[in-house]
């Protein structure tokens, strides 16, 4: 074959599908074939819809056969969809043992809204269980590998939709951030992950691990297909309470002309508490050459200050397990999923099925969670960690009065070697430092990679207010640009995986 | 009111009772090293009381929405057969459940 | 488990003064459930009335029914409650099989209604005013069915069966204030304010108040203080109390139970009771291991509600007459002694009757088509009077009928008896059933003078001054007629005939 089908960009993929030069069935086919060649070892998927698929793909090209417009953009291009989103075609497991098998009768509004938009599910990818972790090692069904070192994580939780990108098994992929879950993968996989503003996209169909902390959001390895992918999902659902009911912010038109590479007359604001001690001397050097490269494009450089970012991650790990323990209460083998029959009463089933379906992390989430929001506890531990919230908010809107986004090293580190931390969880809590904020808050943020640290990527974090995802993505294009320009595509040098026959 | 919280410590026997809170028959081995990691957690999050926050109103809901209504018609949903695909028991177009030991509600 | 020791009634409120609490859960009539687009119809074939949010299935997410806040509203507004200006919805973290998330949406410590009263008549015409704490939005829970045991209760059951068509109906929490100062009449209060408040909700239409079919539920909580005391005693809380007259026997009850354990030294066990309406008794439930800690928190999946003061005065100008109000104004109208006022309210046919004048009859018809001929239909049926399947719309058109001749009484009972049969409207009962009154000139003159024919003698005899010899003649027409001649048109053709 003279192209490689899944080297290309989603956007590329679009227009010679849409021009009818190559099928949508042949581009799912070539990425269904990737993934047969290389999932042995990176493990992105945990279950692959290839019939459904192609099913799908030869549908939308049926359409443009019969001269029908295609329905997005992106129509005809494949995506690998986090296994955390209800299909009503494909299991959903949010990467636990307790939902193994389970066949949702509903479709989330994100997959409906990708079906309707044309575009090829591929099938669904693996997490940290209910999304809880930075490894994807708390996977129910074993870990992913990051395609840039096979020993090495691809961050979590959304580490297969990362992971799937960066092995080049589909162009395009949905994550969900409650502490970074997009950001961290996309930075520890050098591809490109946003967290829209909350109540941006749709949570129905989202399967909760903390409701007022998730988003979903898109990945993929090029802004423009990151923002072409926001436009298909976000916008207001009425089936969704805390979903925003405003036009969805032009990304697209962002993203394009922040290519041209022009940020003249825009503040960053480079937030004094985001950078140096704790974080990788790689990882500085990236930052600071990022920095470089965005006054460089014009942009004005002004130091902020966020006093209470400091307290975030504390703040973040008693609201993140007191709503988990709440969300997870459903989980208890009376309606769906498993049931572990020890014990004669419900009560008795009930607490051995949680055992034997949930792994550790979430079951310490969950005693954590439990205490948190006990009454002799609540003030000091719930109470508190909320107030520190709406401080956090107040930091994020003073410095935006000085700077139209704010910017940070995604993770203090690259990615790590598997079964480093899994053991630690404070120092696997300790990755989401840099992007728990945002979550807090309720605001926008993304990663853009940002060069190599020792062989590793890294990734420059961008923020913005809420709803200000338009000024983020035209920074995050230019500095794309940019960099790339200097440096070539990050993904060019990921090694080659053994493709097995 | 300070709202420092005492300095964390967390008891096996605690950590038990919130394992009996949760419904989560943990094992004998898994209290103690919960019981220990819990321990080292809390330390950590315990700094969220470092902060001065008393005069601070605290926040729930990230985006400030209000009065999210839905009008009052009904929705398609799910048949019997559908409601009760993936139970682990049935009887009589009902979920079937071990005999329930608490409260009558 | 002993018998319990009672006490005398009379002595109870000699040495003790009562306290009572109610909260009252009223199950709202919409369309569709508290978070979701599923319908709320009672007895519906089992997990038919389901969807993923009210089934709790993963991912799913809530939404606030519009017309449940308002309907909570006004029932706040009613209750002369303060309107919440903003309040969120709490998760009430418990694990329960019949609570398909493990948690109950609820408004925990921020109710949308606080700080109003009732004013409950009672018995003697003098009103008593309860005193309201709070009335706040929560979600039902589904219905627990349990097999093998040998009364069909929980203890002693193999397995349960749940059907989560309840899960998610809208209910409305109204809890009382403690009530003090009603010493002997503490179980007719207590009865009387749950009758006030159904008359209430149903006035206002938010709900079936059907306490047979759990639309509305009353739990009791019961203590006592001894007199001249100003702290309260330990309280019981009575569940499963289903008609208003278990409400005045469970008070009653635990009044007297209580009693026998104070006097004979022992102390009240705060605990939940079930009342058993066969007995008359409550008995304990499952004493919990430990305090419950619900873990409330602020409800992440739903945004608060800050109704705003135009909303809330706009509800308020929907408010109906109260009901006990109404009553004065009918009374007065209807020109009614006390006695027959009561006697009307206590058929439940008050509302009825004032339906049917609203849609044209005369008070007076009304009245006695509903306390006698309906009355005793529902009798032989063994229904409530508002539940038999005929409206006051359809009794005021068979009371036009009657007034206009075009039915007799007796053809009137007829079209009634077949409304009553599913045979539908009045007037299409009247046409199948070929029930009009005859007061075709023409049709009667035929059988007037078929009659005549058949007895000359007779026509002689009227022919001869004897008027009332007609009325053989006129019995003779209506016999073939089968009884829908107007008998009074048929007299006035024979004399005209025979005279002529």
């Amino acid at each position: 074959m003279s192209v490689d089908l899944t080297r290309m960009t989603a956007a590329e993929l679009a227009a010679k599908i849409h021009s009818r030069e190559v099928s949508a069935v042949e581009v799912a086919q070539a990425h269904l074939d990737r993934i047969a060649a290389v999932d042995g070892e990176v493990h992105a998927f945990l279950h692959v819809a290839a019939e459904a698929a192609l099913a799908s793909a030869a549908m939308v090209d049926e359409g443009l056969a019969a001269g029908t417009a295609p329905a997005s953009p992106l129509a005809g291009v494949p995506l690998a969809l986090k296994d955390v989103f209800t299909t009503i075609d494909m299991p959903t497991t949010a990467g636990s043992k307790i939902l193994e098998g389970w066949r949702p009768p509903y479709d989330a509004t994100v997959a409906a809204r990708l079906r309707a938009a044309g575009i090829t599910i591929l099938g669904k990818t693996n997490m940290d269980e209910f999304a809880m972790g930075s490894s994807t090692e708390h996977s129910a069904f074993g870990p992913t590998h990051n395609p840039w070192d096979l020993g090495r994580v691809p961050g979590g939780s959304g580490g297969g939709s990362a992971a799937a990108l960066a092995a080049f098994e589909a162009p395009l992929a949905i994550g969900t951030d409650t502490g970074g879950s997009i950001r961290q993968p996309a930075a520890f996989t050098g591809t490109v992950g946003a967290k829209p503003t909350y109540g941006g996209v749709s949570r129905y169909g989202l399967i909760a691990c903390a409701s007022s902390l998730d988003q979903g959001g898109p990945c993929a390895r090029t802004v423009l297909d990151t923002a072409l992918l926001h436009e298909v999902i976000a916008g207001y659902d009425p089936m969704d309470s805390t979903s925003i009911d405003q036009p969805v912010p032009p990304v697209v038109e962002a993203a394009r002309r922040g290519a041209d590479g022009d940020l003249s007359g825009l503040r960053v604001g480079v937030v004094r508490e985001m950078s140096g001690e704790g974080y990788q001397p790689g990882v500085r050097t990236c930052y600071e050459e990022a920095l470089r490269q965005l006054e460089k494009l014009g942009a004005e450089l002004v130091e902020v200050s966020c006093p209470h970012f400091e307290y975030g991650l504390a703040a973040y790990y008693l609201i993140l397990p007191s709503e988990v323990s709440s969300n997870l209460a459903r989980f208890d083998a009376m309606r769906y999923g498993l049931r572990v029959d020890q014990g004669a009463s419900a009560e008795e089933v009930m607490a051995a099925t949680r055992e034997a379906g949930f792994g550790p992390e979430v079951k310490r989430r969950i005693i954590l969670g439990t205490y948190a929001l006990s009454s002799g506890y609540w003030d000091a531990y719930y109470g508190q960690a909320q107030k520190v919230r709406t401080l956090i908010s107040r930091d994020f809107a003073a410095a935006f009065e000085q700077a139209d986004v704010l910017v940070s090293p995604t993770t203090p580190t690259t990615a790590f070697p598997l079964g480093d931390k899994v053991d630690d969880p404070l120092a696997m809590y300790l990755n989401d430092l840099a992007t728990i904020p945002t979550n807090l808050a309720g605001t926008a943020a993304m990663s853009v990679p940002s060069g190599l640290a020792d062989g590793l990527p890294v990734g420059l974090q961008i923020m913005a207010p809420a709803l200000g995802e338009a000024v983020m993505y035209r920074v995050a294009a230019a500095y794309e640009a940019a960099r790339t320009a200097e440096d070539g595509p990050l993904l060019d040098r990921v090694p080659t995986l053994e493709v097995s026959s | 009111m300070s709202a420092e919280p005492a300095a964390a410590h967390i008891s096996r026997e605690e950590v038990a009772h919130l394992a009996r809170l949760s419904r989560l028959a943990v094992t004998d081995a898994e209290l103690d090293v919960f019981a220990g990691q819990l321990e080292v957690i809390l330390g950590a999050v315990a700094r969220v009381g470092e902060v001065a926050a008393d005069d601070i109103p605290p926040t729930s809901h990230a985006v400030p929405l209000q009065n999210v209504f839905r009008p009052d018609e009904l929705r398609p949903g799910l048949t019997q057969e559908q409601a009760l695909a993936c139970a682990p028991a049935a009887e009589d177009g009902r979920f079937r459940v071990p005999q329930i030991l608490g409260e009558e509600a | 488990m002993s018998a319990p020791t009672l006490v005398d009634f009379a002595e109870v409120v000699e040495r003790f003064d009562p306290v009572l609490g109610l909260e009252v859960h009223v199950e709202l009539n919409t369309q569709t459930k508290m978070f979701c687009g599923c319908p709320t119809t009672f007895g519906a074939e089992p997990n038919t009335q389901v969807c993923p949010v009210c089934l709790g299935l993963p991912g799913a997410l809530p939404v606030v029914n519009r017309a449940a806040v308002e309907s909570a509203i006004r029932i706040g507004l009613a209750l002369n409650c303060t309107i919440a200006p903003w309040g969120r919805f709490a998760r009430k973290n418990y694990f329960y099989p019949d609570m398909p998330k493990n948690f109950q949406t609820s408004q925990y410590d921020e109710p949308i209604a606080t700080g109003g009263y009732l004013d409950v008549p009672l018995d003697d015409g003098s009103v008593f005013r309860v005193e309201i704490e709070r009335a706040h939005m929560e979600e039902d829970t589904g219905k627990s069915l349990h097999v093998g045991g040998a009364t069909g209760r929980i203890h002693g059951a193999e397995y349960s069966l749940l059907d989560y068509n309840r899960a998610g109906v809208p209910l409305i929490e109204i809890v009382t204030k403690p009530i003090v100062g009603t010493g002997e009449r503490a179980p007719e209060v207590a009865r009387a304010y749950v009758t006030a408040l159904r008359d209430l909700l149903r006035a206002l239409g938010v709900s079936d108040v059907r306490m047979d079919q759990g639309s509305l539920r009353c739990d009791a909580n019961v203590s006592l203080m001894p007199k001249g005391a100003t702290e309260f005693g330990t309280r019981s809380e009575t569940k499963n109390v289903n008609s208003l007259r278990s409400v005045e026997r469970a008070v009653r009850y635990e009044m007297t139970r209580q009693a026998g354990v104070l006097l004979a030294g022992g102390r009240v066990v705060q605990e939940t009771r079930h009342f058993d309406e066969s007995t008359g008794t409550t008995s304990p439930g499952r004493t919990k291991e430990t305090a419950e800690d619900y873990r409330y928190f602020p409800e992440p999946d739903l945004v608060p509600i800050a109704p705003s003061a135009e909303w809330v005065e706009e509800l308020r100008g929907t408010l109906p007459e109260l009901p006990w109000e109404r009553r004065r104004r009918i009374q007065q109208d209807w020109g009614l002694t006390d006695l027959e006022l009561r006697d009307l309210v206590n058929a439940g046919a008050l509302e009825l009757i004032e339906a049917t004048v609203a849609a044209g009859a005369p008070a007076g018809e009304a009245r006695s088509w509903w306390v006698s001929y309906l009355t005793q239909q529902a009798n032989a049926r063994g229904v409530e009077l508002a539940d038999l399947p005929i409206t006051p719309a359809q009794v005021a058109r068979v009371i036009a009928l009657v007034a206009s001749g075009e039915l007799s009484n007796k053809l009137a009972r007829q079209v009634v008896d077949g409304v009553l049969a599913g045979e539908g409207e009045p007037d299409e009962v009247v046409a199948a059933r070929g029930l009009a009154v005859v007061s075709d000139d023409t049709a009667l003159l035929a059988a007037v003078d078929e009659a005549l024919a058949a007895q000359p003698d007779i026509a002689e005899k009227i022919r001869g001054g004897k008027v009332q010899a007609a009325g053989a003649i006129v019995g003779a027409v209506m016999k073939a007629t089968k009884g829908q001649a107007d008998a009074k048109r048929v007299r006035e053709l024979v004399i005209e005939r025979v005279t002529a």
